[in-house]
C-alpha cells in the first residue's frame, strides 16, 4: 500500500515536473534588447562555421599550420577562459573553507559562471580536436597516456566540472523544490569544494605545464621552467577580476534579482577582493622578476618583443597592481572596476603571449587567426552568455535561496 | 589524479618484459650528408611506400616535410660548396611526441621505431606543439584527419627488412643499424676522414638521443638544423611538475580539510556576537 502511494505521488510529481521544466525552457522578458540582436546573427553564423570544419577539417576554417598547431581556440578559449574562471576555486576557497561569510552573494554566481566556463570553452575544445570522437580514449582507459600533462589536465577539467556541478546543484534543487535531494547535495558541497580547489591548483598550473615541452619554441621572454607556478598565481588574481568585473554587469542587468542591500553588500565585497588581488599581483610580479633576473633576459629588452614584455609587466600588471591598492585604501571602487579590466586585458595578453604570440614568434609567416575563428570563439561566448541568463532568471543564483534551504 | 602514481603501479608489464624475453636494442639510420648526392630517389620511393602523392620534380631547394611527405632532401649553399640533407622525423629516443599524447597514440616501440596510431589519438596536436624537430604533421583539410610522419617503416622493420629510403639509396648515404653500431660506424668515419666530416654526429646527444644520426662536412648550423634543441631528453621538462602531482592530491586536501575545521570552529564562537 505504501509503496504504491508512494509511487502514485512520484508520478504526478514527474508529470507536473516535465509541464514546470518545458515551462521554464521558454525565454523570460524582452526579445529585442541589443545584446540578442548582436549575438543571435553570430551565434548562427558560427554555427554554420562549425558545421564546415567538421566537414571539410580544421584547415577550412582555421589559419593554422604545421608550426602553429594550436591558435585561438586553445590559446584564448581554454587556456585564457580557464584562467578567467579561477575565480570559483578561489571564491569557494575563501567562503567555505575560511569561512568568510561576507562573500555569500556571490560564491553561486561566481560558482555557475566557473562550471559555464568550463563546460563552454572546455567544450570548445571539442572543436579544435582533429579527431573528437576518440575524446573518450583517455577517460575509459583503453590507452591511458599517464606521462601526458594534457592527460593531467583532460581528467582534471572532467572531474572539476562534476564537482562545480555538485557544488551548484543546491540551486538546481531549491530551483525544482526537491528538498531532500536538496539536503543531500548539501551535505556533499564540502567534499566537493576541497576536492574542486585541489584539482583547480594542478590543472591551473597543468595548463602552464602543457609548454613546458615547447621550449625554444616559445620567446625566452615567456617561456621559464615555472611557467606553471606563474599560471597558478596568475589564475587567482585572473578569477577575481572576472568576479569584481562581472559582478558589476550582473547589477546592473539583473537587478530585478537583487534585494536593496545587495549593492552596498557587493561595494563591500570588491574592496576586500581588491586586496586579495593586489596581494596576489604583487607576488605574481615578484616571481616574474625573479625569474626575468634568474634567466639572465637582460640582453632580449632591448628588442621589440622586449618592450612589449615591458607593456606587459608594468602596463598590465604593476600598473592594475598599483590601482587595486588605492583603490581599497581609498575606498574607491570605481578605480577598482577599472583595474579588473586592465587586469583582464592584462590576463588575455600574457596567455597570448605564450601561446600564440610568442610561439615560434621568430617565424617568417606568424599566425594570425582568421575572421571564422573569432566568430566561434564569439559564438562559444554568447551561447555561454545565454545560458547563464537562462539559468540567473529561473534559480536561486543572485536572488536569496527559499527560507526552507537556508539553514544548512 | 594521481597519474604518476598509476605510471608506477601499472608498470607491471615492463617488469614481465624483463624476466621474459632478451633485451631489444633501438634501430637506427646513419645519414651521411657527405654521400648524399641529392638525387631525391628517397623522396619519391619514400611516398611510393606510404602511398602519398609522388613528389615534385622541381621543386624549391629548401623544403619542410608536410602531411603529404614524410621525407625531403634540401639544398643549402654552404661553405663547402652544395650540401644536401635529408629531413624527417628524428625518432628520438626519449621521444617528447610519445611523452605528450595523453592517448598513447604516439608510440616508441621496442626496437626504435616511433609509430602513430589512428584508433587511439584524438588529434590534439599536442605532439606537433612538443615535438622540437616539427616531426608530426597534421592533415588540416581532412574531415577523418590523421597525423603524417616517418615511421621509419616499422611494418617492413617487423619483417626483417630494411626501411625504403635505406634500402634504395643509390649512393649508400644510408645506413640501417642499431643504434649503438651506427654511432660507432659515425666515429669511425669521422676519425678516418677528419677533413671530409665535422667533429660531430647529429642526434647521438640532441633532445637526449635520436634514432636518425647525422654525419655532415659542414657545421649543423649551415643544414638549417636546429642547434639550439637541448643535449637532454625533452619529456624530462614535465618531470617535476608531474611528480608533484601526488603529493599535492594527499597534501592539499588535507591542509584545507584542516583549515576548515579550524575556521568552522571559529565561526560557531562567533556567531552569538554576531547576531546582537
Amino acid at each position: 500500500m505504501m509503496s504504491n502511494n508512494i509511487q502514485i505521488s512520484m508520478e504526478q510529481n514527474e508529470k507536473s515536473g516535465w509541464r514546470f521544466f518545458f515551462a521554464e525552457l521558454k525565454p523570460k522578458g524582452k526579445w529585442l534588447t541589443p545584446f540578442n540582436i548582436i549575438s543571435l546573427p553570430v551565434m548562427a553564423l558560427g554555427l554554420i562555421l562549425i558545421v564546415i570544419r567538421f566537414i571539410y577539417g580544421i584547415g577550412a576554417v582555421t589559419n593554422l599550420s604545421q608550426e602553429t598547431p594550436w591558435g585561438l581556440w586553445i590559446g584564448f578559449d581554454v587556456v585564457t577562459g580557464v584562467a578567467f574562471a579561477g575565480g570559483a576555486y578561489v571564491l569557494t576557497f575563501l567562503f567555505y573553507i575560511l569561512n568568510s561569510r561576507q562573500y555569500q552573494s556571490i560564491v553561486r554566481v561566481t560558482v555557475l559562471n566557473g562550471f559555464l566556463a568550463y563546460v563552454f570553452y572546455a567544450g570548445a575544445l571539442l572543436l579544435d580536436l582533429g579527431r573528437p570522437w576518440h575524446v573518450v580514449n583517455p577517460i575509459i582507459g583503453n590507452s591511458f597516456g599517464v606521462s601526458s600533462v594534457l592527460f593531467l589536465v583532460a581528467w582534471h577539467f572532467l572531474l572539476y566540472m562534476i564537482a562545480q556541478l555538485i557544488e551548484f546543484s543546491p540551486a538546481i534543487a531549491e530551483w525544482l523544490g526537491a528538498r531532500r535531494i536538496h539536503k543531500i547535495l548539501s551535505g556533499m558541497t564540502i567534499a566537493a569544494v576541497i576536492f574542486g580547489i585541489t584539482l583547480s591548483t594542478l590543472h591551473q598550473s597543468g595548463l602552464g605545464a602543457l609548454y613546458l615541452m615547447a621550449k625554444g619554441k616559445i620567446h625566452p621572454l615567456w617561456y621559464s621552467e615555472f611557467i606553471p607556478i606563474l599560471f597558478f598565481v596568475s589564475s587567482i588574481f585572473a578569477g577575481l577580476s572576472m568576479v569584481i568585473f562581472e559582478g558589476t554587469i550582473s547589477q546592473r542587468v539583473f537587478s530585478d534579482q537583487l534585494d536593496d542591500q545587495s549593492h552596498q553588500k557587493h561595494e563591500r565585497i570588491i574592496r576586500s577582493l581588491a586586496k586579495i588581488c593586489t596581494g596576489t599581483m604583487f607576488a605574481y610580479f615578484f616571481l616574474k622578476v625573479l625569474v626575468f633576473i634568474h634567466d639572465e633576459n637582460w640582453t632580449l629588452i632591448n628588442t621589440p618583443m622586449g618592450y612589449w614584455y615591458l607593456v606587459e609587466m608594468l602596463g598590465f600588471v604593476l600598473a592594475p597592481m598599483l590601482l587595486f591598492l588605492y583603490g581599497y585604501k581609498s575606498n574607491n571602487t570605481g578605480i577598482i572596476k577599472i583595474a579588473s579590466v586592465i587586469t583582464i586585458v592584462g590576463i588575455i595578453v600574457n596567455r597570448l603571449n605564450v601561446t600564440i604570440i610568442g610561439f615560434n614568434c621568430d617565424m617568417s609567416t606568424h599566425y594570425v587567426p582568421s575572421w571564422m575563428e573569432f566568430v566561434v570563439t564569439f559564438a562559444v561566448i554568447f551561447t555561454e552568455i545565454w545560458i547563464f541568463r537562462w539559468v540567473i532568471n529561473r534559480m536561486p543564483v543572485l536572488r536569496e535561496s527559499p527560507s526552507w534551504a537556508q539553514n544548512h | 589524479m594521481g597519474a604518476t602514481g598509476l605510471a608506477i603501479s601499472f608498470g607491471k608489464n615492463s617488469f614481465a618484459l624483463g624476466k621474459s624475453e632478451n633485451p631489444v636494442e633501438f634501430f637506427g639510420i646513419l645519414y651521411d650528408s657527405a654521400r648524399c648526392a641529392g638525387c631525391r630517389t628517397c623522396e619519391f620511393e619514400c611516398a611510393a611506400a606510404h602511398g602519398l602523392p609522388e613528389p615534385q620534380s622541381d621543386v624549391e631547394p629548401i623544403r619542410s616535410t608536410t602531411e603529404k611527405c614524410n621525407t625531403v632532401v634540401n639544398t643549402f649553399k654552404t661553405s663547402k660548396g652544395e650540401v644536401y640533407i635529408k629531413r624527417q622525423c628524428m625518432h628520438c629516443s626519449e621521444p617528447a611526441c610519445c611523452a605528450a599524447c595523453l592517448t598513447e597514440a604516439m608510440h616508441k616501440n621496442k626496437t626504435g621505431p616511433v609509430t602513430w596510431d589512428g584508433a587511439k589519438c584524438m588529434g590534439c596536436r599536442y605532439c606537433m606543439v612538443s615535438c622540437p624537430f616539427d616531426g608530426p604533421k597534421f592533415e588540416y583539410h581532412s574531415a577523418n584527419p590523421k597525423i603524417q610522419k616517418c615511421d621509419m617503416c616499422y611494418e617492413k622493420q617487423l619483417k626483417g627488412e630494411k626501411p625504403t629510403c635505406v634500402a634504395n639509396c643509390p649512393n649508400d648515404a644510408l645506413m640501417f643499424g642499431t643504434r649503438r653500431a651506427l654511432i660507432k660506424e659515425a666515429q669511425k668515419r669521422i676519425i678516418e676522414n677528419q677533413e671530409k666530416y665535422v667533429d660531430h654526429i647529429y642526434g647521438e646527444h640532441e633532445a637526449g638521443g635520436t634514432g636518425w644520426l647525422y654525419l655532415s662536412p659542414v657545421p649543423f648550423s649551415e643544414l638549417g638544423m636546429n642547434t639550439t634543441v637541448q643535449q637532454s631528453s625533452y619529456p624530462a621538462l614535465t618531470k617535476g611538475f608531474l611528480y608533484s602531482v601526488p603529493s599535492v592530491f594527499v597534501l592539499l586536501p588535507t591542509l584545507l580539510l584542516g583549515v576548515y575545521q579550524a575556521t568552522k570552529n571559529n565561526l560557531q564562537n562567533q556567531e552569538p556576537n554576531d547576531e546582537q
